[in-house]
């Protein structure tokens, strides 16, 4: 058993393969393992099931034509309500859905983790969720007898998670005012990839007081890599705030000039370094204030 | 003294759809709903809970627009991480929210306008927590711009919020927590207490006709028997208001931004 779980973005990249389903961690414009969904924009996968609270991590592989199936609550950068690539390939009829309410979202993670084929729900009751998305109802067996709906689980081949520490052996830590579902994402894959900000050898010898910081535990983590800035143009509490620059330029270019060939160099890059070195390099990004709500 | 406006006077009516809820989260979406909230903690209702807008909740209303990122003082942790089981799924939320559509069932939309599900004509930010809100706690409502658009004919495109429509109960399902207080608009106030939950309008804002209200809305409203004209906030609300939002958002809230009385 290799306990030294170190890869390159590259390298778990090459584990995902065409038509898998992969669960994208954060929230919207928050937390989002950018560059590794950068990385997986540079591969040639397709055919993609993707389920995520979503961002530009969701209208970029949309944009790119990589997404099959997209599962989803929203797909939403705050300031910018409205995805517009995310719109353009919804609106194009191109795009699998299963839209589904937030809440249900990560029940149907917590389904996955907890090795069920669904939980049920009152969620979705009186809305169109059911009927379009093809949910199906259960009985409770008990003298109540309600009819809830079944939340199938959301099983993930793997998931893409940004951290704020890992050591080698993926003992994460993860900090800011929210961790979303992160911690369901991990636990709902076969496999599950953590870019972080900071790598330590051992996290015993660094961060010994902060382990409760420990979101979810090394077992559901099946490859790390070092990623400084890895989440932007996202949001990273404590590290950095978003760039709602960065966000603006890539919504703007979804009108001018619309094609995503045309920009994916702006927004993807070469590699990682040469993004983050378009983009003011790693001082600039380290500068950008956190979000006010 | 400087005019009301009207935006002043539809946060002053949204607080009142926060009056007396008891140890609630109060959860207003957009300026004036959450300028609402606030002025209801500030005022009348102490006892109510609410966020910083994004995962701390506070007990001294944080304002709106650009401030310092510390300015916030939490007292406490709500964040989207237990959200459902916290707020949501425990019944222990009322949020007042701007959907794209709604109708005389109260079902809302924010999803999708046209086309289909497969292809939709124009896609929207999707149901986020509608389906779960509504099925659970209570949600009232405000629209800076009441129109037919708004409030449409028939139902909505995309049924995202559950409301009162008998044609969408499942035989067996557990509504009894669908519960839609308040709708306010830049024309009047509205509930459902109309018969069968049909929206009915409680009172019209300054200078406005319920025929007025009935030309702007896609199907047939009922009207209160004791409807009254929206009152105005007086000099402590107002005051509160300001304090509340110092770049003065509101202004952009309402088209033009009106005065609250139509003189």
């Amino acid at each position: 058993m290799m306990l030294d779980k170190r890869m390159s973005a590259a390298e778990m990249v090459a584990q995902i393969k065409d038509g898998m389903t992969v669960g994208i961690g954060g929230w919207g414009p928050r937390r989002k393992p950018m560059a590794l969904v950068r990385e997986l924009m540079r591969s040639d996968v397709k055919d993609l099931t993707v389920v995520a609270y979503g961002g530009a991590d969701v209208g970029m592989l949309c944009a790119a034509g990589k997404v099959k199936k997209l599962v989803f609550a929203f797909v939403s950068l705050d300031a910018i309500p409205l995805e517009p690539w995310f719109r353009k390939a919804r609106e194009s009829g191109k795009l699998e859905v299963l839209e589904v309410d937030e809440g249900m979202f990560q029940w149907g993670l917590k389904a996955a983790a907890f090795q069920l084929p669904f939980l049920p729900t009152r969620v979705g009751l009186g809305t169109d969720l059911a009927e379009l998305g093809g949910l199906k109802t259960v009985q409770s067996p008990y003298a109540d007898g309600e009819t809830l709906i079944a939340m199938p689980a959301l099983k993930l081949d793997v998931a893409l998670i940004h951290v704020n520490r890992s050591d080698w052996r993926g003992n994460v830590q993860v900090f800011g005012p929210d961790v979303y579902y992160d911690e369901w994402f991990a636990k709902a894959a076969a496999k599950t990839y953590i870019s972080c900000e900071e790598m330590v050898d051992r996290m015993e010898d660094h961060y010994p007081e902060q382990a409760q910081a420990n979101l979810f535990e090394r077992c559901f983590v099946s490859g790390v890599v070092e990623m400084p800035c890895g989440a932007h143009p996202s949001s990273m509490p404590p590290h950095y705030g978003w760039d709602m620059k960065a966000f603006k330029a890539y919504a703007g270019a979804a009108k001018d000039p619309g094609d995503w060939d045309a920009v994916k160099d702006r927004f993807v890059g070469a590699s990682e370094a040469q993004y983050l070195e378009s983009n003011g390099g790693k001082e600039a990004v380290a500068a950008l204030p956190l979000p006010i709500f | 003294m400087t005019q009301v406006t009207l935006a002043e006077l539809c946060i002053f009516a949204a607080s009142e759809a926060f009056r007396g809820n008891g140890e609630m989260v109060a959860t207003g979406v957009g300026p004036v709903p959450r300028l609402g909230a606030s002025l209801a903690k500030l005022t009348h209702s102490p006892e109510l809970m609410m966020t910083d807008g994004e995962c701390y909740l506070v007990e001294q209303p944080v304002p709106i627009g650009p401030r310092a990122y510390d300015d916030r003082k939490p007292a406490g942790h709500l964040p989207f991480s237990r959200f459902f089981d916290s707020a949501v799924w425990t019944g222990r939320r009322h949020a007042m929210v701007t959907p794209t559509q709604i109708d005389r069932f109260g079902q809302i939309n924010l999803s999708y306008m046209g086309g289909t599900y497969q292809q939709p004509k124009t896609q929207m930010l999707g149901v986020r927590g509608f389906p779960g809100n509504t099925i659970y706690h209570p949600n009232s409502f405000f629209f800076p711009a009441h129109s037919p658009r708004v409030f449409v004919a028939g139902e909505v495109d995309m049924i995202s919020g559950a409301g009162y429509n008998p044609a969408k109960r499942v035989a067996g399902g557990n509504y009894s927590a669908i519960d839609l207080r308040r709708i306010v608009t830049n024309l009047c106030v509205m509930d459902f207490g109309g018969s069968e939950n049909a929206m009915r309008v409680i009172s019209l804002h300054n200078g406005v006709t319920f025929d007025e209200v009935q030309e702007a809305t896609g199907f047939e409203l009922e009207l209160a028997e004791d409807v009254g004209e929206t009152p105005l906030p007086g000099a402590e609300a107002l005051a509160i208001i300001a304090s509340l939002d110092p770049h003065n958002i509101r202004e952009s809230v309402i088209r033009d931004n009106p005065p609250a009385l139509r003189g």
